[in-house]
């Protein structure tokens, strides 16, 4: 499946700021499930970008931006080939033994109430079913992410919210888990990219991509595009920026079937 | 403990009557020199002490009083040839951590032969993803570090603890010395003292042997501090100022393209090589702690991309973990070839069964610790332990195995010191500094002597009374030099003892 991605995100500072420095997680890899035929992020201001991997493989850019500022778009557009392969994730780039993401973090730390909902449901799948129930649908806001524990007590976790607490479930029962920032085909919205989940398959032997806010496997209308230890990890954007005031950020998004269908 | 009488550095197992023979001359010195007169000079030394401002937490602790650190003026001294083999054990050990950490941030060699458990490393929030896959210049990770050493006997050292991330206490190596050579000027006629004042020029110099290729022949080099409220800003300007380079904050430093520049006033500089005295956390606010202000946005990028070199490596935690601890013997072991030189303390890890059998028959005997604790909580000190608090902690071993090691409670080595009542036997630990660059590991020929100033006592923490000393570390004479010079590799250590 052909999928283009439109995905414009633009901050407005409230003062002019004298420089911006971000790491962009928004380049997706090759995989056996996903073919990047074109990508590129273009920013609206004269800016100097630095393509890197990160320590966990993705790839990232670096944006330097020097002031005054008083917006910024960047801007990311392309085409990505897809397949369907029942969730088995392969072909992509792995820095570190699966077992690196047994451990926890602050946003995926699973409470009591999300280990016994974890031993309940015991398999994955059942385990996405039931937050698939659970998830709101994405309302097209921005949104603060809440720790897993919170969203869950909540009782209505975002898509994002219900990949962390998926996450914290599985390794509440020793299976690594990571969360996948990535997109959706048919995601319109004006708040953050997909997330969704991997985790390391019981034989030992790779990764399975499961979407909670789905109930079931990630498939062909998933373009995956880095992985983190939980939302925070995987953020598209990480920032720092030099002047005094607040910003206001805007996210447009469009993931369609690309024009060019096979 | 206190009332075994421990080796005493200078006296000996046999009090102050009997000297060590090396060390009779000095002995005589300490005897013959009136105890009032060694309290003035203590007392002049801390007056200009104070008067620097030298009141930092020597082991990053988060005292908030802004005190001096008492200052013996009886030193502690190491002969030549028991500095030249604590050296090899030293260089033997900076060298392992430099390996395990190219290769636990690289290709993880030592989990894939099974050497150490994975999830050790793989679940120590010390072992940080966002360093691996970092080669750093000349792949030297631990440009200084600082190997916590006690002694039991005339050639039985331990390693309590190695620094790798940024060892404290340099300055007080260098200002103790300038105060003896000032107070005490006929010890340095009668011994040939290795000299110590080297130490910036040698820190410099490892400096700019790390800079990345492409940094010119003159590498700019900077300190970078927190600021001037962190508790250790003065050693930080000390260095920065007898390195004749910029000492930097955060503010003072941007990254663009992944460079990273100084701003003054003639414009922007680039930056070659940074020693960093701020913690990983705070280094790169879009990397590690996204809700933190300082730090300088975009470092780790220029660190990545190898334009700049970080001292030390960001990541160097996981080397000198606790939990990492009991395992450096095996560490020294795969890396080196050979075994340890230079020992740890015995641990017995309790997560194997066969320890922790012996730890629950011996606990009067040892000190128990818990492998994620820190300031001394949930530590167990056997042979002052009352039997409630042993039963209680046999059954928290007995529950959670895996979160203690046990060690023996060691007899340390004293070192005469002036109390009271006149000079008497203080149990000391020791610091000294190893600094690695291109060209090799190095061990400056002295250190940090840190002394439990109450009688009996074996806590040498300056938060808990204790004090420190000068450490001097005697030069050969002619003909152990001749001697030495015969095994090859004592030649270098030598070199360095000038």
């Amino acid at each position: 499946m052909r999928i283009s991605v439109d995905h414009r995100t633009r901050y407005v500072f409230s003062e002019p700021q004298s420089r911006i420095v971000q790491l962009l997680r928004l380049w997706p890899d090759d995989s056996d499930s996903q073919t990047v035929v074109d990508w590129r992020i273009d920013v609206d201001c004269d800016a100097r970008l630095r393509r890197h991997r990160d320590g966990l493989g993705n790839q990232v850019t670096m944006l330097y931006a020097d002031g005054p500022i008083d917006a910024i778009e960047i801007s990311v557009q392309g085409e990505v080939l897809t397949s369907m392969r029942d969730g088995h994730v392969s072909g992509v780039i792995e820095t570190l033994p699966a077992a690196f993401y047994a451990r926890d973090t602050p946003a995926t730390r699973a409470d009591a109430a999300i280990a016994a909902f974890a031993r309940e449901h015991g398999d994955p799948l059942a385990i996405a079913g039931a937050l698939g129930v659970m998830a709101r649908p994405a309302d097209g806001s921005g949104e603060t992410l809440r720790d897993a524990a919170e969203a869950f007590a909540a009782g209505d976790p975002s898509v994002r919210e219900a990949a962390q607490v998926m996450i914290a479930a599985m390794r509440s029962l020793g299976t690594p888990a990571r969360y996948v920032s990535g997109y959706l085909l048919g995601e319109e919205n004006h708040g953050a990219p997909h997330g969704w989940v991997e985790i390391a398959s019981r034989a030992g032997a790779g990764w399975i991509a499961i979407d909670p806010s789905r109930g079931g496997t990630a498939d062909e209308r998933h373009v995956r595009m880095c992985v983190g230890l939980d939302a925070h990890d995987a953020a598209p954007v990480a920032g720092s920026r030099l002047g005094a005031g607040s910003e206001a950020l805007d996210v447009d998004l469009h993931v369609a079937r690309g024009s060019r269908q096979e | 403990m206190g009332d075994r009488r421990a080796f005493d550095e200078i006296w000996g197992h046999d009090g102050p009557a009997r000297p060590r023979a090396a060390l009779t001359e000095l002995a005589r010195w300490i005897d013959e020199t009136p105890s009032d007169d060694l309290a003035r000079r203590s007392e002049a030394a801390e007056a200009t002490f104070r008067q620097l401002g030298i009141t930092f937490a020597v082991y990053g602790e988060s005292e908030a009083s802004e005190r001096i650190i008492p200052f013996d003026i009886v030193p502690r001294v190491f002969l030549a040839d028991e500095w030249a083999r604590l050296s090899e054990g030293l260089i033997q050990r900076v060298d392992a951590i430099n390996a395990f950490l190219n290769d636990i941030y690289g290709e993880q060699r030592i989990l894939a032969e099974g050497v150490l458990p994975p999830e050790l490393i793989l679940g120590n929030p010390q072992f940080r993803h966002e360093v691996v896959g970092i080669a750093p210049p000349h792949g030297i990770w631990a440009h200084i570090c600082g190997i916590d050493l006690v002694r039991t006997g005339p050639d039985d050292f331990f390693v309590l603890e190695d620094n790798a991330r940024t060892p404290s206490g340099v300055s007080y190596m260098l200002e103790n010395r300038e105060a003896m050579i000032r107070l005490c000027p006929e010890l340095f006629r009668k011994f040939r003292v290795a000299a110590v004042d080297s130490y910036p020029d040698r820190l410099l110099e490892t400096m700019r042997s790390v800079a990345p290729t492409g940094a010119g022949s003159r590498p700019v080099c900077v300190v970078l501090t927190p600021g001037h409220f962190n508790s250790a800003y003065y050693e930080h300007s000390f260095l920065a100022d007898s390195m004749g380079i910029e000492l930097v904050e955060p503010a003072d430093l941007v990254v663009d393209d992944d460079v990273v520049w100084m701003q003054t006033i003639a414009g922007r500089v680039k930056v070659d090589v940074i020693y960093r005295r701020i913690d990983d956390d705070f280094l790169d606010p879009i990397v590690f702690r996204p809700d933190s202000l300082l730090g300088v946005p975009g470092i780790m990028a220029a660190y990545r991309a190898g334009n700049v070199a970080l001292i030390n490596a960001p990541g160097n935690g996981i080397a000198d973990d606790k939990a990492i601890y009991s395992y450096m013997p095996e560490i020294v072991r795969f890396y080196s070839g050979g075994e340890a030189r230079l020992p740890n303390v015995e641990t017995w890890r309790c997560r194997e069964p066969q320890a922790l059998k012996y730890v629950l028959d011996h606990l009067p005997e040892l000190v128990v610790k818990l492998v994620d604790g820190s300031g001394g909580y949930g530590m167990l000190v056997g042979p002052t332990a009352s039997s409630a608090e042993i039963e209680a902690f046999r059954a928290a071993l007995v529950a959670e195995p895996h979160r203690y090691i046990a060690q023996p409670t060691l007899a340390l080595s004293t070192v005469p010191t002036l109390a009271e009542a006149g000079l008497a036997p203080r149990h000391v630990d020791f610091r000294p500094f190893v600094l690695s660059g291109s060209g090799g590991v190095q061990v400056v020929p002295g250190g940090l002597t840190r002394v439990a100033l109450r009688e009996g006592s074996l806590v040498v923490n300056s938060s808990q009374g204790g004090g420190t000393k000068d450490s001097f570390v005697l030069m050969p004479d002619a003909r152990t030099l001749a001697q030495s010079q015969t095994m090859g590799d004592m030649v270098q250590q030598q070199e360095l003892g000038l």
